[in-house]
This record gives C-alpha cells, structure tokens and sequence, in this order.
C-alpha cells in the first residue's frame, strides 16, 4: 500500500502539467479532467483512512535503504493526523473545482487557472506527506507561490495590491522557515524530522532551541496568520476568485500553517512549557480580535476573511490546551479531548468556511456586488444559496445539530476540565458575537427589502455551483456525527493518538 | 563569529530596506538581501576549518571535505527564490500599469 502514497503528489503535478497543454486543443479537458483528479484523491485519501492494518506508512523516495535505521532518503509519511489532512484537502478542493466550472468561465485563461489550483492542490499534499524538513519548505513554496499567482487572477487594482502584499509578508515568512531549518541543521547535521526529534530529546531545553522554536512560530504563524501576523488575509482572501478564496481559507492557512505547526512542535520539538504557553497566547488572541475586527465589515468576502482567523483560534486554543496539560503531566484524557477539539474544528471550519466563500461567490456572481448595504432579498431568488448559506453561518455560529457546535462544545468542555477557566468563557463569549455578525450578514444579504432592483435579473446560479454548495451543506450536517462514539474512533481519534503519542513518530520511522 | 555577524548585518539591511522604503522596487530589493543573506548563513554553517569541495575520486585523497547538503539546499532555495522574485516584479510591473506609481502611500485601495 505504501507505493500509492507518491500518487498524492504526482497526480496533481501531472495534472497542472496537462492542463495547459491538452487544454489548449480539447475544449473542456480542464474542467472536467482537474474534477476527476480530485475526486480520485478523495477516494485515494478515504481508503488511507479508514485502512486500520498499520499505524504508519512510509514511502522512500528514490529506493534508498535506510542506514542503521535512519532514513537518508527524502521520506514520505502517513500516519493518522496525516491522513486527516489528506481527506480535508482531497475533499475541499473536489467542491472548489466542481463550483470553479460555472464560476471561472467569466475569466479568460482557463487552463492556467486550473493549472495553478492543480500545483497549490500537489504542493500541499507534499508538506503533509513529508517527513523532510527542507522537503516540506520546497513542497510549501510551490504550494504559496501558486496561491501568489491566483490571488492576482483577476488582474484587477485591489487583487494586485492584495497579491503584492501577500508575497512580501509570505516572502518573509519563508526567510523566516528556511533560516529556522538552517539552525535546526546546525545544531543536529540531519533534516529528517523523526531524526531530529530523536535527536533532540536528549538535548537541554537551552535559549538555542528555543530560538529555533521562536523562528518557526514566526514563520508559521505567518503562514497561518494567527494574530499579530495576519495582515495580509483579509486583503488576499477577499480579492481571490471565490473557489480560491474558499481553497485559501478552507484548507491553504491549515495544510501549511496550522498542521506544520502541530507536526513540528508535538513531534519533532521537545514540548515544553514557554512553548504551549506562546502557542496558547496566540490562539486566544487570533480568536477574540479576529471577531472583533470582523463585526465591523460590510464587505461579504472581508466579513469571512476576518472569521477564518478567529476560527483558526479556536484550533490553535484547543491544539495549545491539550500540549499544555501533557508538559505539566496532567491528565492524558483530558488532554486527548483537548486535541480532539482541535482537530474537529480544524476539519468542521474547513468545510463551512469552504461553503461560506462559495455562497459570497454565488451572491456575487449573481448580484455584481460584495457590498452588504447595496444587497437585500435575495431570499426569494436564491433558495440553493440562501438554505445553504444558512446553515453554514448557523454551523460557524455554534447552533446544535450543526458540526460547529459540537467542536466548540468539545474545546470549552476540555478548557473547563484543565481548568482554564478564563479561556472557556472567552470562547463562549467570542462565538457569541460570531453569531450576532452572521445574524447581520443574512439579514442585510437575503432578508432586507431589495434597495435597487436593478435592469440585472437575479435568479439562482447554475447546477455546478449548487451541487458543491448543496454537498458543503451535507457535509456541514453530517460532520456532526463525528462526535458520536464508533465514528470518532475510526476518524479523529488516530490523528489525535499520533500527536499525544510523541515517541511513537520516532521509533515507527527509525529502526523499523 | 565575524561571518556569522555580517550575514546577520546583511539581513538587517535588506529589513531596513522592506520596512522603511516606499518604492515597489526597493521593497523587492530588500526582500532579495534578506533571502540571500539567508543563503549565506546556510552555506557557512556547513563550512568546515580548512574544508576542500567534496568531490571524491581515485587520485586525490583528501580527508576534510566540508558539508555538501547546505550546499545543494541553497541551490534549491536559490532557485525558489528566483521564482518568487519573478512573481513579484511580474506583480510590480502590472502594479504600475494599472496605478502609474510604484509608490506604495498612492497605491491604498483596500483598507479596514
């Protein structure tokens, strides 16, 4: 089974190498074949999954053996928390190509756009496939560079400037990353990551490290905007075509930021307490100013863009929790739940922040505008848009039976039981106002009486992007089962045991 | 030590230069000697005392060799760089069709 895991990587690449060319003289080849493409890594990832029969697998590149048990190839692999990764990405991206076949029509160049969705699909499929310090940076780089391109995809004053200052502040991020992995390859002479880890759990916990450690949250957090680091999102998530928008906040500020964060830090860093407590520091105040920031927005895709970073809050918080209680040597349940919560935000925001941007796209594409205060009454036009839309802004906002309900449920709950008290009201209080900004957003998008009813006839978008926009909505109510015992156990709970188990990434790729 | 000090001064250079410049230009410039002094930094620490270039063959037998992998890391890394930097003047170039400056206080469109 090992060798199929490669194909994450290679289809995508083979797929942005195609396009451009099959393109160009079959009519229709990029739409259909990058929604194939994607549909099969989706069933590829489903099998990963729910294949129990090995805790790990490994894929060396090249064939070469490993020395004494070390592996001196690039590797490859695939554990739990991997695998949960690779169904977020396979399945967002799926959604995001199957709308982008309506959507994208109106801009010319097609095939590149396909093209650069397929690279930034393959990139970060490599950076949660790898086991390679520099391997991951390359695989990010190819991931960032193509998304640099497609915030610009419409060449138009705001989506330049967004795009310019994403790729100074992403430029910086990877000085950043490139410079920590310089400083981890000078203190251990190895870039493996399982290496490195088994390396460094017998080193002093001394200010060189923590250094290192200060580096790659600078460079991550960046990547993944959390607070102090997150100008660029707004700017660049609000000026992207909508499916990249949805890809961007759905599953880019997660694969490359959020999960390079938890791998490197549960299992290759020593955990240590400085480090839970800046990781901690970071998720509260990504999730109470995010809502803030985002209450004031008239702008649909600007409104979204500041609730993916205090969602992201969420996940760090809950992630942060749970490292915090395993450093003091607490409880290993309450800390498993912590992450759990983490984890289950992680995929619950990736699909409604996914539908969210899909339904501002359509609302845009119907009604020529972002604009909250030009729009109203659209209710009556749009039923796909408006039902879904819905449910997705009563799934962020945390009402029962939908999914966000239950992973904030789980955070708060394991906040109280490692009694953090002071975190778990903020985190109540912060999706309270989360609701109170998406009351707003359906009241003046499809409530309000219509201010101009305009020479533009509205009616609802076509099959494409209502069938992705109908599929984010089930998933949005189906993800809620994952909290019912039987399912979790066979989904989130091998993410959450390769993160709680820090040994058990070391001694399943050395000595194997 | 001294090596290690002018990387670090050259880093700080190319900061200066994407904090304190309004030009598109010299804002790319500056992120370019950032990213080199990087290249440096990862190119000294795999520099051994007295190192030759660690080519094997039959004929020659040295026994210092420095550290090869930085090597082919900053080679990788260079060539990353040069496509990031080829976005980013692409961006710039379109930058200045659309705005007619290359100054960053004029070109402010998106707020809040």
């Amino acid at each position: 089974m090992s060798s199929f895991i490669p194909l994450f990587v290679i289809i995508p690449l083979a797929a942005a190498f195609l396009i451009p060319i099959i393109g160009r003289f079959i009519e229709g080849f990029q739409r259909t074949f990058s929604s194939v493409v994607f549909a099969f890594l989706s069933f590829l990832s489903f099998y990963f999954m729910f294949s129990n029969d090995q805790d790990m697998y490994t894929y060396m590149i090249g064939g070469w053996e490993p020395v004494n048990g070390i592996p001196v190839a690039i590797c490859f692999t695939l554990d739990g928390l991997t695998a949960f990764m690779l169904t977020i990405i396979s399945l967002i991206s799926f959604f995001a190509a199957f709308y982008a076949i309506s959507y994208i029509k109106r801009f010319t160049a097609e095939n590149n756009f396909y093209a650069l969705f397929c690279l930034m699909v393959g990139g970060m499929n490599g950076v949660v496939l790898t086991g390679d310090l520099f391997n991951l940076f390359v695989f990010l780089e190819i991931a960032v560079i193509a998304s640099y391109a497609l915030v610009a995809f419409g060449i138009g004053k705001n989506e330049l400037e967004a795009s310019f200052k994403y790729q100074v502040l992403g430029g910086m991020a990877s000085i950043l990353i490139l410079f920590g992995i310089g400083m981890i390859y000078w203190k251990t002479k190895t870039l493996n990551i399982a290496d490195v880890s088994s390396i460094l759990s017998t080193a002093q916990q001394d200010s060189y490290l923590l250094f290192t450690q200060i580096i790659f949250i600078a460079g991550f957090g960046l990547k993944a905007a959390l607070m102090p680091f997150h100008a660029w999102l707004p700017d660049a998530h609000s000026s992207a075509p909508s499916p990249i928008s949805a890809m961007l906040s759905g599953v880019l500020i997660k694969a490359i930021g959020i999960y390079s964060i938890i791998r490197l830090f549960f299992n290759m860093f020593p955990l240590s307490t400085e480090i839970s407590t800046i990781i901690i520091i970071l998720g509260t105040v990504s999730m109470v100013l995010g809502v803030f920031l985002a209450v004031g927005q008239w702008d649909i895709k600007r409104l979204l863009a500041y609730h993916s970073i205090s969602q992201m809050g969420y996940v760090v918080l809950g992630v942060g929790i749970g490292m915090m209680i395993l450093v003091n040597g607490g409880n290993q349940s309450v800390a498993a739940l912590s992450i759990a919560g983490g984890l289950f935000h992680l995929i619950n925001h990736a699909v409604f922040k996914g539908l969210l941007f899909l339904n501002a796209g359509a609302i845009e594409y119907e009604t020529g505008t972002r604009d909250l205060k030009e729009m109203g009454g659209l209710s009556e036009y749009m039923p796909v848009t408006y039902s879904t839309s819905l449910g997705a802004s009563m799934a962020i906002s945390g009402i029962p039976p939908f999914n966000g309900f239950f992973s904030k449920l789980v955070i708060i709950l394991a906040a109280i039981k490692g009694k953090f008290y002071f975190l778990a009201v903020l985190a109540i209080l912060v999706s309270i106002i989360t609701l109170a900004s998406f009351l707003k957003f359906q009241k003046f998008s499809f409530f309000n009486k219509q201010r101009d009813p305009g020479s533009k006839k509205i009616s609802e978008v076509p099959f494409f992007m209502c069938f992705s926009m109908i599929g984010l909505a089930i998933l949005c109510l189906g993800l809620s089962l994952l909290i019912f015992p039987g399912i979790r156990e066979t989904i989130l709970n091998p993410a959450v045991d390769a993160l709680i188990n820090t040994n058990g990434y070391v001694s399943s790729i050395i000595d194997q | 030590m001294r090596l290690y000090l002018l990387c670090f001064i050259l880093f700080l250079v190319g900061l200066y230069g994407v904090l304190t410049r309004r030009n598109i230009i010299k804002i790319i410039i500056g992120l370019t000697f950032m990213e080199f002094s990087t290249f440096l930094f990862l190119i000294i620490i795999g520099y051994i005392e007295g190192g030759v270039a660690p080519i094997l063959s039959k004929t020659v037998e040295y026994t210092r060799f420095v550290d090869p992998l930085p090597q082919a890391m900053v080679l990788t890394a260079i060539v990353i760089a040069l496509a990031t930097n080829a976005m980013l003047l692409a961006i710039a170039v379109k930058l200045y069709k659309k705005y007619g400056t290359f100054d960053i206080r004029k070109i402010n469109n998106l707020k809040g």
